[in-house]
């Protein structure tokens, strides 16, 4: 399981104001935390407080580099933002994200080949989520066509079917759950599969609980990748083990701890 | 239309382990070995990476073993003397290392002291250039102050020292620390055990490409397979990521082959199965030869015709079959 850190995100209070104040500690901080804890990616997310979104992603990514050599997921609606991140990446990054929707994937995929990224694709498109499975892996197979027409390694290709929170639309977790599944077979090699997991707990009260569940649940239908809080242990640890149950790697007695320093 | 090879391609490799340590890294060897490095399952040459050969060290004792006749009948002339032993093994059969099993060691035995235990590992030292695989003679206790005498007495030579085991680690790995020496990590046909030793050895310092795995393994006919599939998944396993199962591996060739009947029986009851004086090293030979399909790194072994042969046998795996 691919565990992408999501802290460094300006919708965090202490990154907004970090950001807005150009002050480098509370992302290194966080950059080492989530290292430490196993994370295997970093999220960075510039967040709603700058205007000038190229100049802070550079900055954030500069400066979260200085700590950690973890690969960055650069997390921005504006592709010129992450266009001028990819630039400076030192590792292979993860771009966050491209709809399917033609003008954004002609704009998101040639620059993810250019600079040997990979790219998180998600399945919506103009007109939004849809609400069933079968509409999710139309759009999903959109993406696949794309990364098939301009040559990026399908292993590159991270599915992203969308989970929308429980409390709200209860209707959408058995639908992804089976939009992942699915996703498995569009291609051989098979495009990777990721969630934005913490979308799925907003404001419900036990957050920890529906996550690390629905992560299992997820886990057990092919899901490769999760964006999460890599510093909730409970959650690392029911990875772990969903691993170990999945047979996905050799059991050993310390596998809870080894998950984690991989 | 062209025929396209279908290659897989693995995320990760298996770890190089150096044996041995010339002048200039603190050691006395004419030269060092390197195993493991692989990219691909064994000899898949056209899809990956094989750097180093499969090597092959030839077992002494430091006390007249009790061995069939046909090892007996080769080196009848050197049993006595491990330093003899050793040169012969390295002159004329060209064995890439020795393999020194301190059996002089056990309490039940000649019950030899620590230090005249490294007074004969560091006469092989003297004897021969090639790098060392000493292992104890069982006996937990013994070995632990056997071993860490001839570890910090031949610091710097980056011996193989053995084993360790789920049980018993702990005095044998802080040896190989302090002193610069590798390890060999033993588990009993068992994955689980194996990954989870070579934590814990891992966790007290020592780098991961200092361990060794000996899988434990069955001769031909007396549970090779579970070896083999045992030693399949370990290779999987490193070449899928997984960092703890990533060691190169070593086998117990000649103790596992020679333990078969069909290896000692003089051939009294069998009388179809022909001279035990060929009978006997192609047991061994065969059961090397399965070994390092599966993977094995190091080969442990006794007579000099299974060797000669097993040679033969790597030279030819190791001829490229890229497309």
């Amino acid at each position: 399981m691919i565990i992408i850190g999501e802290r460094i995100n300006g919708m965090f209070k202490d990154i907004g104001q970090a950001v807005l104040e150009m002050d480098p500690k509370p992302l290194q901080e966080w950059a080492v935390k989530q290292q430490e804890a196993g994370a295997n990616y970093l999220d960075i997310n510039t967040g709603p407080n700058t205007d000038d979104q190229v100049t802070t992603m550079k900055w954030m990514v500069q400066v979260v580099q200085e700590v950690s050599d973890l690969p960055l997921c650069l997390d921005c609606t504006n592709f010129d933002a992450i266009e001028a991140g990819l630039e400076i990446c030192k590792k292979p990054a993860l771009i966050n994200s491209c709809p399917a929707d033609r003008p954004k994937i002609e704009r998101v995929f040639p620059m993810a080949v250019k600079y040997n990224a990979k790219i998180i694709g998600l399945t919506m498109d103009a007109k939004g989520i849809p609400k069933n499975a079968e509409n999710r892996i139309a759009l999903a197979m959109e993406l696949v066509a794309a990364a098939d027409e301009y040559g990026l390694p399908m292993e590159d290709l991270f599915i992203d079917p969308l989970i929308l929170p429980v409390n709200v639309a209860q209707e959408h977790a058995p639908e992804v759950l089976e939009a992942i599944k699915q996703t498995k077979l569009l291609a051989n090699p098979a495009p990777k599969t990721v969630l934005g997991l913490s979308n799925v707990s907003q404001k419900a009260p036990d957050r920890p609980l529906i996550n690390r569940t629905f992560l299992a649940m997820a886990m057990a239908c092919g899901l490769d990748a999760v964006i999460s809080d890599a510093n909730d242990d409970a959650l690392m640890a029911t990875a772990a083990t969903a691993e170990i149950l999945l047979n996905q790697s050799v059991y050993c007695d310390s596998y809870v701890k080894v998950f984690k320093s991989k | 239309m062209a025929f396209e090879v279908i290659k897989e391609r693995y995320m990760s490799k298996v770890n190089e382990v150096l044996l041995g340590a010339t002048a200039e890294n603190g050691g006395s060897r004419s030269h060092v070995l390197k195993v493991g490095g692989q990219t691909t399952l064994p000899y898949l040459h056209f899809e990956g990476e094989v750097p180093n050969k499969p090597i092959i060290a030839m077992e002494i004792t430091d006390v007249e073993p009790t061995w069939p006749a046909p090892l007996k009948e080769m080196f009848k002339d050197v049993y006595n003397d491990p330093i003899a032993w050793a040169k012969k093994c390295v002159d004329e059969y060209k064995a890439d290392l020795i393999y020194v099993v301190l059996n002089g060691a056990d309490p039940d035995g000649a019950n030899k002291s620590p230090e005249e235990c490294t007074a004969t590992v560091k006469s092989i030292l003297k004897a021969v250039g090639v790098p060392l695989i000493v292992k104890g003679c069982g006996d937990e206790e013994k070995d632990n102050e056997v071993l860490g005498k001839v570890a910090e007495e031949c610091a710097g030579e980056n011996l193989m020292l053995g084993v360790a085991e789920q049980e018993n680690y702990k005095s044998i790995a802080a040896a190989c620390m302090v002193h610069k020496h590798s390890l060999i990590a033993l588990s009993p046909l068992d994955i689980n055990i194996c990954k989870q030793l070579n934590i814990l050895v891992n966790e007290m310092g020592l780098p991961l490409d200092r361990i060794m795995i000996d899988p434990m393994i069955g001769g031909l006919g007396y549970g090779i397979e579970y070896a083999y599939s045992i030693m399949e998944r370990i290779r999987m396993g490193a070449l899928q990521g997984d960092k703890m199962l990533s060691m190169p591996m070593i086998c117990t060739v000649g103790y596992e082959a020679w333990r078969a009947k069909e290896a000692y029986s003089d051939g009294e009851e069998f009388q179809g199965w022909g001279e035990q004086s060929f009978r006997g090293p192609l047991w061994e030979a065969m059961t090397a030869a399965t070994l390092i399909q599966a993977g094995a790194d190091i080969l442990l072994m006794r007579h000099p015709q299974a060797v000669k042969l097993v040679q033969k046998n790597i030279t030819e795996l190791m001829k490229s079959n890229k497309y």
